[in-house]
């Protein structure tokens, strides 16, 4: 039998609706918003949607620095086109380095740089675009700088991860006989060198995601990206520059080249590399330095 | 000390009228290489707690940049103001502590669902995770959204993110909620069901601050009303008093094929009608204001058929807040 909606019914339709919408003032729990609370979601928030990304980011981490070392690790010494540096140039050994090892901290820094470019730039580009759904966090109850460095921590976790799933990856991909000699002497530094490089490219992807206009992002990766990896000591250590004196001293400028020589001194210090004292004051200065300006830029950029 | 307190009871101080939202000559210029651009030129507000105010005018009137400052995300280069009893530009946390917002562009968290969006706001605002879920269908329930509360928030139709939008403003009880043109670009089943919403928050004692540039929007949901327009206040106060101070007036326009040359009204002695307070000419068009409009429209259009004019058509606006604004603008309301 068809149910026939009687007049009461229809009257009474709306009436749950407008008792449940009186009932979010009425009966709505009492928050004590704290400035750690806030900064714990915001967190969580993080994290949620990286675990939704989860197999994007990982191919994304993945592919390039696969193909990187199949090709230079495996198939070129396989036909017979193995890159090497000389003994004497590179190390105190007598044994020439393969280019595995060259590779094993260069495309970690490599990795860390695109993570912090892909976790906090383009995100930021898109949250700062049109709809401004940056608006959403800050309305949030923390000074704006809060979630700024919010920001640049949960990116500096993710570009921290992108880089511990790229070293089984260059260790363990290569021909027979061209494995790359890596030696932690201490797990400490390591771990040091790494979180500090994670935390400078995150820094640095903050500054450029406030900077950058939208419409300009494929020039972004021409005139800093791709220079910034080509030229940040990813393919060769910094000692073997020295026969290209000027360029040797113009690569200084990038960052790039104190995190592969900062990973290279703690996971391969048989090639020649920069002293570490030399690496942390790059990388602690250079967070300080691109944090402060991210910071102050991405505030200029949420308030008008 | 005694007598302090005896004189105290004897002339108890005036009850401090709770204030809502309190903005002092409030001001922002926008610098650019072309040019300063004054969206806001000196607006004073008191709105007191549990009032449903409007900001009514134009696209371009100030009305978001004012809300933007109220809100903290535009800082004001002049004046002042305070919402919730605090300085939004000194004390802007405890501002946002205090306030919802709902923004006129659609700023859900993207990257999450429908209830992530609800549960994370309120975390946010620091309810704990277990509290936060139960906030968040608390709303998905009140609004509707049953069904849609595992969809990103992305795949949602445009009432459905106004609804979401409107939830995520409320998940910590604000004491001001601002609605920035909640209702632009919905379909008017949509619009009225959300006037319903609101209706129903004010009459909780919500204190709502909202912006919109339809007049009858303003008149179905506002205690009180400000007509801005050019970054400045024209008029203030509830629709009663916005129609007695300006003028219960009906306005009649009429359109005719010709330009109308001026002084027409004058030597047809339409100002010289009881009831009349300004005729104007624009154009094609001869418009008269008038208490008392009876037979105007026929005197009108005798009035131009006698000085050759051929009628096109002919509007007759009875007193209500497009009558306000024509009377203290002289423009027709642009929407």
């Amino acid at each position: 039998m068809t149910a026939m909606i009687q007049p009461a019914e229809i009257g009474t339709a709306d009436a749950p609706a407008a008792a449940s919408i009186a009932a979010l003032i009425t009966d709505a729990p009492v928050p004590h918003p704290t400035l750690l609370k806030t900064f714990a979601a915001m967190m969580a928030r993080e994290f949620r949607v990286l675990g939704r990304n989860a197999p994007s980011t990982f191919i994304r981490a993945v592919v390039q620095p696969l193909l990187f070392v199949f090709v230079f690790a495996y198939v070129f010494p396989k036909i017979g086109s193995g890159f090497t540096l000389g003994a004497g140039r590179t190390g105190a050994g007598s044994a020439s380095t393969n280019f595995a090892t060259i590779l094993v901290p260069g495309l970690m820094a490599s990795q860390l740089l695109m993570q912090g470019i892909f976790g906090v730039t383009m995100p930021l580009v898109s949250e700062f675009s049109w709809q401004r759904t940056i608006e959403d966090r800050a309305l949030a109850p923390v000074p704006i700088r809060v979630l700024a460095v919010q920001k640049i921590i949960a990116g500096a976790v993710q570009s921290f991860i992108g880089a511990c799933i790229v070293l089984p990856i260059v260790l363990l991909v290569h021909a027979a006989g061209q494995a790359p000699h890596v030696h932690v002497t201490n797990w400490f530094l390591f771990a040091l060198i790494l979180v500090a490089a994670a935390t400078v490219t995150s820094a640095l992807g903050m500054l450029l995601g406030t900077l950058m206009d939208p419409r300009k992002m494929q020039v972004m990766f021409a005139v800093i990206l791709l220079p910034a990896t080509m030229l940040g000591c990813v393919y060769y250590p910094w000692s073997a520059l020295h026969s290209i004196r000027w360029l040797q001293i113009l690569v200084l400028i990038n960052p790039m080249v104190y995190m592969s020589e900062g990973l290279r001194a703690v996971l391969t210090p048989s090639v020649g590399h920069m002293p570490l004292w030399a690496v942390l004051l790059a990388l602690v200065g250079g967070t300080l330095v691109f944090g402060y300006l991210g910071v102050r830029s991405f505030r200029n950029r949420v308030i008008n | 000390m005694t007598t302090a307190t005896a004189q105290d009871r004897e002339t108890p101080p005036p009850p401090a009228r709770p204030t809502a939202i309190r903005t002092q000559d409030l001001r922002k210029t926008y610098k650019s290489s072309r040019g300063d651009v004054e969206a806001v030129r000196g607006i004073d507000l008191d709105i007191p707690n549990g009032e449903f105010f409007g900001l009514l005018g134009p696209n371009g009137a100030g009305k978001s940049t004012t809300i933007g400052m109220l809100t903290t995300l535009v800082r004001p280069t002049g004046g002042r103001a305070w919402v919730a009893g605090h300085d939004v530009t000194r004390e802007p946390v405890e501002v946002k502590r205090r306030i919802g917002v709902v923004t006129q562009n659609n700023t859900l968290d993207l990257q999450l669902t429908v209830a992530e969006n609800l549960q994370f706001r309120s975390r946010f605002f620091g309810l704990p995770a277990r509290i936060a879920a139960k906030r968040a269908d608390q709303l998905i329930d009140a609004f509707g959204l049953g069904d849609r509360r595992n969809a990103m928030a992305d795949q949602l139709s445009g009432g459905q993110a106004r609804r979401l939008l409107i939830a995520r403003a409320l998940v910590h009880k604000p004491d001001v909620l601002f609605l920035d043109e909640p209702t632009a670009g919905l379909d008017p089943q949509t619009r009225v069901n959300l006037w319903d919403i609101l209706t129903v928050l004010h009459e909780q004692g919500q204190t709502i601050l909202l912006t919109t540039h339809y007049m009858e929007e303003a008149e179905a949901l506002c205690d009180r009303v400000a007509v801005v327009d050019h970054g400045k206040v024209l008029a203030a106060g509830t629709l009663g008093e916005l129609k007695d101070d300006v003028g219960a007036v009906t306005v009649v326009t009429v359109r005719f094929e010709q330009p109308v040359p001026g002084g027409l009204a004058e030597r047809a002695g339409l100002l010289a009608r009881p009831g009349v307070t300004k005729a104007e000419t624009d154009g094609d068009q001869l418009r008269v204001f008038s208490a008392d409009p009876e037979g105007l429209l026929g005197d009108m259009i005798t009035a131009g058929t006698a000085a050759g004019l051929h009628v096109r058509d002919a509007t007759q606006l009875k007193p209500s807040l497009e009558t306000v604004f024509l009377t203290l603008t002289g423009r027709e309301y642009r929407e």
